[in-house]
């Protein structure tokens, strides 16, 4: 069965690419400190796809911003087995590099010796289907295009986890779904965990092994949930649309909750 | 699902590479016919339109001494080169203006990372910086002439007073300008520190490096001008502040149009040749301008 792909590369020892013990998060704010993540836990085993999901206010990206190392907890712990790579909702592409050299700048920071990086930076083009724009300029690509060397260039980290914020909200919905598969395809070749942030309901079942929902204001856990519907999925599927009706539902008690007071 | 006879990653990968080829844009670069018409005729037309009102205007005024005819000065021209002259007003001024610049790349570019960096120094130094773009720079010929003499060091003085903080300025709104979301792509790749600011911070903060480099050069050749105009020496050679101020003492008005016209040919010929190609070069590699 696809969801359960064994790994390539995993190691034995470690027993989760990703752990978050009671993780707080508060920033200052107006009228003091804001509390924006409030005790929130997840394991996130190796080579597993974890969805979080969340109306505006639950503190998704403050998450992910925690577990990619650029800002530190409040409290709690956060373990993670080396740097994730972290893929955002704007490419982050360098646009005074090409395609090719922007992977090939993720290789050399990792350490890659000189020789080897150009082999390697054509072989993560041709992993997201882009063989022959290694010379293309970011300028001269279209959204999905770009979104997909900045997967390449992420992937060229080599890191047991890959953080996604929100990665496709910006692209149109067919080329959402042709990526939507396309990060189902690597996910299961490359035997990569993912923590994938959307605020897309069918697009979090459409992807995912486990969903986890967040409350708003401040994040917390509200409900999880085990997706067992085999891969390959369409998002317009009706297991994925019933269970995406079900979730939806929470979270639209979620939001009520805000205007009652 | 019209897939029955694919697997669906065959069918994913058919639908993208239609989308990729639908959605690629392709850029071509323009003619030399449309670089004649668009580029080359406007200026030309424009400096016909200038002679003639020039020639228009000659007989009406009528007094050679305010407006020489463009003939007078065409002449005055043809006889500075032909005794070897004009070439040497030329280089005597360009010469400087060029080594002056050049030691305000050198002083202007780590002074404009540090105030751009640090941020005791921004504090300090930043609005003081910021506040010496707006001095006209001749108001340095005076204090410069008294410290230095009437010489060399002198001229360069006032261009590096006139220059350098223009080219640090621009690097400090270069790297002000530096999207964030590049800084956290680059941290999260490992670009910190030393790494980010070369693989990240600079690269990304040239395009307004590069506009203060343009109006550093502006602003060394209005420097130098100013400088050679006010202090006169028989040592320092005749640039072509000195051939304005020769003309004016003389009250030789075709010699007065001729440096001014030199002056002018000067600063534009720099420009185009050196620095608005280096910028074009700059945003066109990032798709930053838009019509070729």
């Amino acid at each position: 069965m696809a969801t359960t792909t064994t790994l390539a590369q995993a190691d034995e020892s470690v027993e989760y690419a990703a752990r978050l013990e009671h993780v707080s998060k508060s920033f200052a704010g107006p009228g003091g400190q804001q509390l924006v993540l409030d005790d929130v836990s997840i394991d996130v085993a190796p080579g597993e796809f974890v969805t979080l999901l969340g109306a505006s206010g639950c503190g998704k990206s403050t998450l992910l911003n925690l577990v990619a190392g650029l800002d530190r907890p409040s409290t709690g712990d956060i373990i993670t087995d080396g740097r994730p790579a972290l893929m955002f909702q704007e490419h982050a592409l360098f646009p005074w590099l090409t395609a090719g050299k922007n992977i090939e700048l993720a290789l050399k920071l990792r350490g890659v010796p000189k020789p080897d990086r150009r082999t390697k930076a054509e072989e993560l083009l041709e992993l997201v289907r882009l063989k022959g724009a290694y010379g293309k300029r970011v300028h001269e690509l279209s959204g999905g295009m770009r979104q997909r060397v900045a997967l390449a260039r992420a992937l060229a980290q080599e890191s047991n986890l890959l953080l996604m914020d929100e990665p496709f909200a910006a692209l149109d919905a067919i080329t959402r779904d042709v990526l939507h598969d396309e990060i189902t395809r690597i996910w299961a070749e490359t035997g990569v965990s993912v923590l994938f942030v959307t605020h897309n309901v069918r697009e979090a079942v459409r992807l995912a092994q486990r969903v986890i929902l967040l409350s708003s204001r401040p994040g917390r856990i509200a409900r999880e949930w085990t997706v067992d519907i085999p891969q390959p999925r369409r998002i317009e599927d009706a297991p994925v649309a019933e269970l995406a009706r079900e979730i939806t539902e929470e979270l639209r008690g979620e939001i009520r909750r805000h205007g009652q007071h | 699902m019209a897939s029955t006879d694919t697997t669906p990653a065959q069918d994913a990968g058919s639908v993208e590479a239609g989308l990729d080829a639908l959605e690629t844009r392709t850029t071509g670069r323009p003619t030399l016919r449309q670089t004649l018409v668009n580029k080359i005729l406007p200026p030309v037309i424009a400096l016909a339109v200038v002679l003639a009102v020039w020639t228009l205007l000659y007989p009406i005024v009528d007094d050679p001494s305010k407006l020489p005819s463009p003939a007078a000065v065409g002449s005055t021209f043809k006889e500075a080169w032909l005794q070897g002259d004009l070439l040497g007003y030329i280089w005597t001024s360009v010469s400087r203006g060029l080594l002056g610049f050049f030691f305000a790349l050198l002083i202007g570019t780590p002074l404009g990372l540090i105030v751009a960096r640090v941020k005791f120094v921004r504090a300090a130094i930043g609005p003081i910086l910021s506040g010496l773009q707006s001095l006209p720079s001749v108001a340095w010929v005076p204090p410069a002439v008294i410290w230095l003499g009437l010489n060399n060091s002198m001229m360069y003085a006032v261009i590096l007073l006139g220059a350098v903080p223009s080219i640090a300025n621009g690097l400090v709104s270069g790297v002000d300008q530096v999207p964030p979301l590049f800084l956290r792509a680059g941290r999260t790749m490992g670009a910190t520190g030393v790494k980010g600011i070369w693989h990240v911070t600079l690269p990304a903060a040239l395009p307004g490096y590069v506009a203060g480099l343009k109006q550093g050069w502006a602003f060394s050749w209005r420097s130098l001008m100013a400088a050679e105009i006010i202090a006169q020496f028989p040592d320092l050679g005749v640039g072509l502040g000195q051939l304005l101020e020769n003309g004016r003492t003389n009250s030789d008005m075709a010699m007065v149009f001729e440096a001014i016209l030199l002056i002018l040919f000067v600063g534009i010929a720099i420009d185009l040749l050196i620095f608005s190609p280096l910028e074009r070069w700059v945003l066109r590699s990032r798709g930053l301008l838009v019509k070729g």
